[in-house]
């Protein structure tokens, strides 16, 4: 184990800023991104929906 | 009435091929899901220490296999975008689009996430290096090219255009990836060999794996989610979206 406590954890050796930072972006990417392509996929599945009716 | 029989271009018809992806993306949810929680456990919590860059190295575990992710997109980007344009293949020109964005993401997380591993390093955020400016041009070529097809009206012309594009800025990822050897880079040379012992520890080398088979199987999952949508706004008229339209499932 390499953290004794969550406070060492998330300094990560003084260098929290920077692997935070990296983290934090790409998760916040990688969350947005599938929610975008799903909502496309919905508002196509509507559109259909809607013209057959 | 019988099934047609299953062929290699089976699933290049966008019917059949709405169907299978939308079966495999639970599956590559799943699969990035998992791997990506074991990769992002071994990597914090298994992985020592680096004795040289402290914990800032744990970068990483994202950035190598964004920027592995962001060169292969773009190469599996390019040969469908060809074949979409060399065989009038309507699905091969919409799979190309669809990679498109999360090339262009994956990208600039390697960039961005490069950037927060210089400056603890290096002491800056971005250098005029040939590997980062190479994987800059990367970036505007993915721009340029959801710029281009989304510019031109006509839908076969857009992808042609794009194919060409796209085709010729392939020629910037073997630049990418022995930039490092060819000029002198402050940015380090290859994570991995395939001919030389690995130089890395074995816990820090499963970590990075587990995430790029993680992010590849985002890829997929996303990739695939945004080829159904654009087959449904291609197609609409088509028989089968119609028939689709009547099911209940969304």
């Amino acid at each position: 184990m390499n953290w004794n406590s969550a406070s060492e954890f998330f300094a990560m050796g003084g260098y929290g800023l920077y692997v935070w930072g990296s983290y934090g972006v790409t998760a916040a990417f990688m969350l947005v991104e599938p929610v975008l392509a799903a909502i496309r996929h919905r508002r196509a599945r509507q559109a259909i929906n809607e013209a057959g009716r | 009435m019988s099934s047609p029989p299953l062929r290699l271009f089976t699933f290049a018809a966008p019917s059949r091929f709405y169907g299978l992806a939308g079966a495999l993306t639970p599956w590559f949810w799943a699969v990035a899901v998992v791997l990506g929680a074991i990769g992002l456990y071994v990597g914090f919590f298994v992985a020592p220490t680096d004795a040289t860059q402290g914990d800032a190295y744990r970068i990483i575990f994202i950035h190598v296999p964004a920027a592995w992710m962001s060169m292969v997109l773009y190469l599996v980007m390019a040969f469908w975008a060809g074949m979409g344009w060399a065989f009038k293949a309507r699905l091969a020109s919409m799979v190309a689009r669809s990679i498109a964005p999360t090339g262009a993401m994956f990208t600039f997380v390697a960039l961005w996430t490069g950037a927060f591993w210089g400056k603890p390093t290096w002491g800056a955020w971005w250098v005029w290096d040939a590997r980062l400016t190479s994987e800059l041009i990367l970036l505007f070529l993915y721009l340029g090219y959801i710029a281009l097809v989304e510019a031109i009206d006509d839908t076969r012309r857009a992808d042609n255009a794009g194919a060409l594009l796209a085709l010729i800025g392939a020629i910037n990822v073997p630049i990418i990836y022995f930039s490092v050897k060819w000029w002198n880079t402050l940015h380090q040379g290859a994570s991995i060999s395939m001919t030389a012992a690995p130089t890395m520890a074995t816990t820090m080398l499963t970590a990075m794996l587990l995430m790029t088979f993680s992010f590849w199987a985002y890829a997929f999952a996303v990739v695939f989610t945004r080829t159904r949508a654009l087959i449904l706004e291609r197609e609409q008229h088509a028989d089968w979206v119609a028939q689709l339209a009547q099911g209940a499932k969304p």
